[in-house]
């Protein structure tokens, strides 16, 4: 056809690629995956209008297009930047990049609380995926940090404003999923907070996508917080016949045994909504937070998890027991009786025998 | 004495209303650029070599021939009054004496640009000022200079005043554009430039008061009469809002030929610095520009008098320059302690800092605490590398220029007063009993040979 585009070249990393004109760089860098696709926390590819804010994808346009081959001063966020013909991008190649970045990394977890061992979302926190590979192992931060009160935003999604990295996806998707927008962003600069204007106002059909959309655990699950850590459940396709308009009825279960625990939309590859049909599918409030019975549900099977993430680690194909040998060496015994608290303990010392001792252990005994 | 183009009638009583400023030949502007073409107008702009008042100093002409013109799309004027940069306040002597200057500007410029419904972005706290222009519209509406067919010309024009409600942020141009939409005031990602997708989506020129009513002079007098006046690029007459420590604080309006040394020291200009202290250091621009000490501002770093105009003071860059940003002029006298100060503007950005991008959002925060740990004795030398190492984070890496201003200030007095800094790390009692810090960079002082 004479209208159909042609493609255009753009060289990421020095890996050249071609792409459909109007690609962003982001866009184009997870075409050509791997280490050289650039982080993204704020950008959403089903959500308009997203991205730009969190700057954690900055890279360097070396040369802006065959045309004008000026590098640009700046850098670029890339996931707001179309490419042009012949442009050629640096990301990891370049020193100002990764040090940009360390920045940003640093200036998002500066206020962030760490509680990552009490946080529903630890596991699959694009934050915590963030800071392993950029962040550094201490702080250079100094003093209290921000926090904010807890606020009952409506009667399934729990916020935690603390946690927050204000990336504006929730806003996004109630702008443009469900049909109105009752929250958004109150004050500004580092005490701005997302917030409703009249409390417990989340009420609405498909406002449990912001839960999904999240980055970090500022959105959850009420219905699934504190229940069970992300790893330790099974994530399942499956899908049922859903009445809601909009709604694409296809939905991961988070297994353990036949328990359902939480329900959320299929995800791809970077975290994000996967599309069926060309469309993003989300998934209404009735499939999320009503249908937690497996006969609720027609299971597909197992949801393929990346090979690195921590929820794919004691998943159950394939999964090899390792040999259990101590019971067979100590004539069927039970290995916690035989449990030998000097070769465990750096506190204790090998030289004091316990049987030897009047009455029970006590520091003293092992300070001669 | 400098020619005076927007100043010149300032001082006549009544100039303030509609009889009074056409007396004065108010209104001339209008008429003669009525009989010319847009496109003529906007030529004329080009060659007097009117640069952006605001701040950044962008040709004018320029920026109006870069907006599209898509057929069947309206296309806005917005005036930036949203005038909030600690130490400027040149905008608001304007619009308080002459309101007509700018609403004549205004009609001049929506007709060269094509616009039939202007704006003027207020920030809220000039509320009287608003009102000041307001009234200034009606009479200039029931004189026949806007609404329909004005003057006979067939062009129409509406301007409309809309307030603000108090935010640093809304005077950056995507963000006015945003809150003016009645949204919140957060700078959008660009591309697209406001000059292709402004307000509503539709191509828009936004403009300072001061640029604006810069377009008056230009049609009166001609764009090359007016190209005459100043020198090299920097043409025309700028508006000067001193303070501090001066013993004539106010609006200036020079020619840009004047010397720095000049404008502080003679009677004509500031009158020099009170009680006979010696001048320490000067922000030139506005508090977001870089702060420079009193050798290397009176002379560059080659050795030549510094001058009042773009050029000059940003000559040498940042290492040993600065800008002249909007016209904040803000004297500091050998009394002034640079790390109060500093931290004074830190804690002001830190407010303003809209929350969008991250850099920004918790850099400021950040850059506040230590400096505030430092100016209250706490502070250890490493803080001062972390400081500087944030804002060297921070620079660049945000969404709008904000960020850039608030990391600007923190840089500029860590590389040109380290060691008033080091003096707060090295005697935390003594910087708690005496408000002042190091006066020893006061002129006459010791000029570094190499910079």
């Amino acid at each position: 056809m004479a209208e159909e585009q042609k493609t255009i070249k753009v060289t990421i990393d020095n890996i050249t690629i071609d792409v459909a004109p109007g690609t962003t760089i982001l866009n184009a860098a997870r075409q050509i995956g791997g280490d050289v696709t650039p982080p993204a926390m704020c950008y959403y590819s089903k959500l308009e209008g997203s991205g730009g804010k969190c700057r954690t994808c900055l890279v360097e346009v070396a040369a802006g297009s065959a045309a004008d081959p000026r590098p640009m001063p700046k850098l670029v966020a890339s996931c707001r930047t179309t490419v042009m013909d012949g442009m050629v991008v640096k990301n990891i190649t370049s020193d100002r990049v990764i040090d940009a970045r360390n920045g940003v990394v640093e200036f998002l977890l500066l206020n962030h609380p760490l509680d990552c061992p009490i946080c529903d979302q630890a596991g699959e926190c694009h934050l915590q995926d963030l800071g392993y590979e950029h962040g550094k192992e201490g702080t250079r931060y100094q003093f209290a940090r921000r926090t904010f009160k807890k606020e009952d935003i409506g009667p399934y999604i729990q916020l935690h404003m603390t946690r927050c990295i204000l990336c504006y996806r929730c806003t996004y998707v109630a702008d443009q999923i469900t049909n109105k927008r009752v929250h958004g962003v109150v004050d500004r600069g580092d005490h701005a907070a997302i917030s409703t204007y009249i409390s417990k106002a989340i009420d609405n059909d498909f406002s449990g996508n912001m839960i999904d959309v999240c980055p970090v655990g500022a959105l959850t699950d009420k219905t699934f917080r504190f229940k069970n850590r992300v790893w330790f459940t099974k994530p399942v396709d499956a899908h049922r016949d859903c009445q809601t308009p909009g709604c694409c009825g296809k939905a991961t279960l988070w297994l353990r045994g036949d328990e359902v625990f939480r329900v959320t939309a299929r995800k791809d590859q970077w975290g994000e909504v996967q599309s069926f049909d060309g469309k993003p599918g989300w998934i209404c409030n009735t499939c999320r937070f009503d249908k937690k019975k497996t006969s609720d549900w027609a299971i597909e099977g197992l949801t393929s998890i990346p090979r690195h993430s921590v929820i794919g680690a004691n998943k159950y194909s394939q999964l090899v027991m390792p040999q259990e040998t101590v019971q067979k060496v100590m004539n069927g015994m039970e290995p916690k009786k035989l449990m030998d608290i000097h070769s465990v303990s750096e506190v204790n010392k090998p030289g004091v025998h316990l049987s030897e001792l009047n009455g029970p252990a006590h520091s003293d005994n092992f300070k001669k | 004495m400098g020619k005076k183009l927007l100043l010149d009638k300032a001082h006549i009583p009544g100039i303030r209303y509609y009889e009074t400023y056409r007396k004065e030949g108010g209104y001339r502007s209008v008429e003669k650029a009525l009989k010319m073409t847009p496109e003529a107008v906007v030529e004329e702009v080009k060659k007097s070599g009117l640069r952006g008042r605001g701040g950044a100093g962008f040709p004018t002409g320029m920026k109006w021939s870069f907006l599209a013109k898509p057929e069947g799309v309206p296309r806005y004027l917005v005036c930036n009054a949203d005038e909030s940069e600690p130490g400027t306040f040149k905008d608001r002597y304007l619009m308080e004496f002459i309101p007509h200057i700018l609403i004549e500007g205004m009609i001049v410029s929506s007709f060269a640009l094509g616009s039939n419904t202007s704006y003027i972005y207020i920030r809220g706290e000039y509320d009287w000022v608003a009102d000041i222009l307001e009234e200034a519209i009606i009479e200039a509406r029931q004189k026949g200079w806007l609404g329909k067919n004005i003057q006979g010309s067939g062009f129409d024009c509406n301007i409309h005043v809309q307030r603000g409600a108090g935010a640093y942020i809304c005077g950056e141009e995507t963000a006015l554009l945003e809150s003016l939409e009645g949204k919140r005031g957060n700078p959008r990602i660009k591309p697209p430039f406001p000059a292709v997708k402004g307000l509503w989506g539709c191509p828009t020129v936004v403009n300072n008061v001061e640029t604006l009513a810069a377009v008056v002079p230009i049609i009166n007098d001609g764009g090359e009469a007016y190209a005459q006046i100043g020198v090299g690029k920097s043409t025309g007459t700028k508006l000067i809002s001193a303070c501090g420590n001066i013993n004539k604080p106010g609006v200036y309006e020079i020619d840009m030929t004047i010397s720095v040394e000049e404008f502080i020291f003679s009677d004509e200009y500031c009158g020099g610095i009170p009680n006979g202290k010696r001048l320490k250091a000067c922000i030139p621009g506005g508090s977001s520009v870089p702060i420079l000490p009193a050798n290397l501002l009176l002379t560059t770093a080659k050795g030549e008098k510094r001058l009042m105009n773009y050029e000059s003071l940003s000559d040498g860059g940042f290492a040993t320059g600065t800008m002249m940003g909007s016209g904040g002029f803000i004297v500091l006298d050998e009394d002034q302690c640079i790390v109060k100060h500093t931290y004074t503007l830190a804690r002001f950005y830190r407010h303003e800092s809209c929350g969008q991008c991250s850099p920004c959002r918790e850099g400021t925060g950040w850059m506040e605490k230590i400096l505030k740990k430092i100016d209250s004795g706490k502070g250890e030398m490493s803080d001062i590398d972390l400081l500087w190492d944030i804002q060297r984070k921070i620079e660049g890496n945000t969404i709008c220029p904000l960020g850039d201003a608030a990391a600007w200030p923190v840089a500029a007095a860590i590389r040109h007063f380290r060691d008033e800094f080091e003096w707060h790390v090295r005697n935390p009692e003594l910087c708690l009993n005496q408000n002042y810090g190091l006066a020893h960079y006061a002129d006459p002082i010791y000029v570094p040979e190499k910079v």
